[in-house]
């Protein structure tokens, strides 16, 4: 090959590298979590408290981050609230209702106690443990890591309320999240959903093939003042109260210091923002 | 010219092939230029012009989507004294209700297939399971 | 060199188009999949990756065993492997295809696999493994190619070369570091929160890598007249059974922590895998054939490859050899990634069994992996032959 054949050929291929590798490196050195400076990246939510490890000295959070008590003393006593709650769910978001097991979607749903709490001692539990079902949904964690395994940032959390949300548009469909979340929280969608709608709620749009979902805390919800729909279903009762963990006159907060609560899987430093009075 | 006889014909059909879209309708009869139908319910009035719509749709609703979805950011547009919120099955598809008719047809034409009614529904899609409360 | 593929003897398409007729049969039951979605396959909500993952998983060692012949060959001048690392590069770009093929088959929507490049996350491992696999086939494509033409043209390859196979070797070591590390740091699967998943995986993939490599010398020496030479074979089998003993001492390691420790959460997966798992009045052992196969297989495939038969007699080799890579395919291909989903997070148990479906472009993905094989091997052994006159 003649010299300026050569040359030509390695200034062209030189190009073409920094051509295709210059969005993602401006997009990278863009992206706060490596940018210098002190404050957090957005999807991490506050920073403080993330240092810190838990116990009555650490800093105050900052932000809203919202979070939810289920009161499963009420919902035991009346088996109807978990159930209208669920229905509410599915309901609110158009979540189809596949009989399988293998295909199944569920945001929220009831499990018995040693399945929802593995890291409780289920020995010897009372009669309340042992016959009933308790509410299962996604934790909406501080620190999740969904989050953390996912490669194209479909799911991610929201700096402005703490929710770990999904982007439908975006989600690849790897799957990596479902194997990084602790709580079996996710479900994918292994086929069209639509046939297994039973009615449509024409506020929110359904899920296509090939993409993960989860309880997303009703943000579409919130954004209307509204409250997350199995919230509301149990209007009232106080089954489920909701709010911003991170206001300290806010009724959660409320709840919390007068109530006994248990989380699931708390060792494994996630940071769940759903706790449970049993 | 080594193997005319292979040539000749092979260059015949590869520029056949190449032009089809051009010939296979006949030479003079383009095909139909799209004639999207406007809102049934006679509204006039967009979140932007029409020109600007036609060339930016798809920009303007992957903004929304960013909007509304990463940033959190879901207040209501309030555009000329109408407000829309910024989504496309609650803004758009509440006038354009009629998606073959209005969406369909210029992107049957474009030969462009977006994926966007995998999950958004529209109202004809929303009436056939109707919720009942 | 590629018209090197165009001729060769009947035996040659033969073989090629009995790898067509798979790839042919894997790419249509692809596009079933592509129509209906992955629920044409034996995954589900519980189980949520399946065959193709753990294939990729397998096959990511298979492609890191070939750094087994340059490094000994470049860093450290053992002459003898000379003849054989552009069949060690030439097996890690088929390896690395098939990965490929194997993610995109598995993802739920293929069509936005670039967003893992518009959206740059580096908090995901995923993306370092999109980084480094990448990386790492074109180092061997580049490499291999390029030293295969200065071969060809009998010059000593260029300076600049030896940079990229040098940055061949850490790349090697990283892509299944990585892979092990899309494992190894998930908090909610017990069964693969353990540090020694990465060590483990490497111990497999440099006995795994090489053994396919031997028997593909084997091969060649019988269809092509390539002789890899006997000192070159006799190392080979030396780092195996060093690599697939590791192996094994870290996988029993793992049986030491769950059962002397005795806590359910150590111990669960592999009493699935090994015993069967009891649970609510159902026992479930699906696995448990598949785990004692590899066992059985492995320390025969040792102790077959130490005897001084296999350093004399091909078959003996090529039959330890064999036996080696299905033991480890058994291990990392059936077992590791399967175990990881059970118990679930819920500690229910769900268990997988592939669809034929499923089978279908798996075994596609294999063909067109020694379809890529084959072709590159024919260009290799094609100059090999144009220089030995």
């Amino acid at each position: 090959m003649d010299k300026q054949r050569r040359k030509f050929l390695k200034i062209a291929g030189a190009s073409v590298i920094a051509g295709i590798g210059a969005p993602a490196i401006i997009k990278l050195s863009a992206s706060p979590a490596l940018a210098s400076g002190g404050h957090a990246a957005p999807a991490a939510g506050h920073a403080p408290a993330a240092a810190a490890h838990g116990g009555p000295t650490e800093e105050a959070p900052k932000g809203v981050r919202l979070g939810m008590v289920i009161d499963t003393r009420k919902m035991n006593a009346d088996q109807g609230l978990l159930d209208n709650a669920i229905r509410a769910c599915i309901d609110a978001h158009n979540i189809p209702e596949i009989p399988s097991k293998k295909s199944e979607i569920k945001w929220l749903w009831k499990a018995p106690f040693e399945n929802v709490f593995t890291d409780a001692s289920g020995y010897h539990g009372s009669k309340k443990i042992t016959e009933n079902d308790f509410a299962v949904l996604c934790n909406h964690c501080d620190d999740p890591p969904c989050v953390k395994a996912c490669p194209t940032q479909a799911t991610f959390k929201v700096a402005s309320t703490g929710i770990v949300a999904m982007d439908f548009h975006r989600c690849i469909g790897c799957r990596f999240c479902m194997a990084a979340c602790p709580y079996g929280a996710r479900s994918f969608n292994w086929q069209d959903p639509r046939p297994y709608i039973k009615k449509y709620n024409k506020e929110f749009p359904s899920r296509m093939k090939g993409v993960v979902e989860k309880c997303n805390f009703c943000a579409e919800r919130l954004a209307l003042g509204q409250e997350p729909a199995c919230v509301e279903s149990c209007k009232g009762t106080d089954a489920i109260v909701f709010g911003d963990l991170n206001d300290p006159k806010s009724e959660i907060r409320a709840v919390l210091d007068k109530e006994f609560t248990i989380q699931r899987k708390p060792t494994l430093g996630t940071k769940p923002s759903v706790f449970y009075i049993v | 010219m080594y193997n005319k006889g292979t040539i000749i014909p092979g260059l015949i059909i590869f520029v056949l092939f190449v032009t089809f879209p051009i010939w296979f309708n006949g030479l003079t009869t383009a095909g139909d230029l799209p004639k999207p139908e406007l809102p049934p319910g006679g509204e006039k009035q967009c979140v932007a012009s029409a020109e600007y719509m036609r060339a930016n749709h798809m920009q303007l609703l992957n903004e929304w989507r960013d909007d509304v979805l990463r940033d959190g950011n879901r207040e209501i547009l309030e555009i000329d004294g109408k407000k829309y919120p910024k989504g496309l099955q609650t803004a758009c598809m509440a006038c354009h209700s009629q998606k073959e008719k209005f969406c369909d047809s210029c992107h049957t034409y474009a030969a462009v297939d977006p994926y966007c009614w995998d999950c958004h529904l529209t109202p004809n899609e929303t009436a056939s399971k109707e919720a009942t409360h | 060199m590629i018209e090197k593929t165009l001729k060769g003897k009947p035996a040659y398409w033969i073989w090629l188009a009995f790898l067509g007729m798979f790839m042919a049969i894997g790419a249509a039951c692809y596009v079933r999949q592509y129509n209906f979605g992955l629920g044409m396959t034996g995954m589900s909500r519980d189980v949520s990756w399946g065959l193709y993952i753990s294939q990729f998983t397998f096959l990511v060692g298979v492609a890191a065993g070939g750094v087994m012949l340059v490094l000994p060959y470049y860093v450290h001048d053992y002459k003898e492997f000379g003849k054989i690392t552009i069949l060690g590069e030439f097996l890690a770009i088929g390896a690395i295809v098939m990965c490929l093929l194997f993610i995109m088959a598995d993802l739920g929507q293929p069509m936005r696999a670039l967003n893992v490049v518009l959206h740059p996350s580096p908090n995901s491992m995923l993306f370092y493994d999109a980084i480094v696999l990448n990386g790492y086939l074109f180092l061997n494509v580049l490499c291999g190619w390029v030293i295969l033409t200065a071969e060809k043209k009998q010059v000593k390859p260029p300076k600049w070369i030896y940079f990229f196979v040098y940055l061949s070797i850490p790349f090697a070591v990283s892509i299944h570091t990585v892979t092990a590390m899309l494992y190894c740091g998930l908090p909610g699967r017990h069964f693969w929160l353990s540090a020694i998943i990465a060590p483990r995986f490497l111990a497999s993939a440099f006995a795994a890598g090489p053994a396919l490599i031997i028997i593909a010398c084997l091969v060649v020496k019988r269809v092509a007249g390539f002789d890899a030479g006997r000192k070159a074979m006799n190392k080979l089998v030396t780092i195996i059974i060093y690599a697939a003993l590791l192996n094994m001492f870290f996988v029993g390691l793992e049986f030491f922590v769950g059962y002397y420790s005795n806590i359910p959460g150590h111990k669960h997966a592999l009493e699935y895998l090994f015993f069967g798992l009891e649970h609510n009045g159902h026992v479930y052992n699906n696995l448990v054939p598949f785990m004692w196969a590899f066992v059985i297989l492995a320390f025969g495939a040792i102790a077959v490859l130490a005897t001084p038969a296999a350093r004399k007699n091909d078959f003996v080799l090529g039959l330890g050899a064999l036996m080696l890579f299905v033991a480890f395919w058994l291990d990392k291909g059936i077992g590791f990634v399967l175990a990881g989903f059970v118990p679930t997070p819920l500690h229910e148990i769900t268990e997988y069994i592939p669809t034929v479906n499923e089978l279908g472009i798996t075994i596609g993905v294999w063909a067109t992996g020694f379809m890529v094989v084959t072709l590159l091997y024919k260009i290799a052994i094609g100059v090999e032959h144009e220089v030995e006159g």
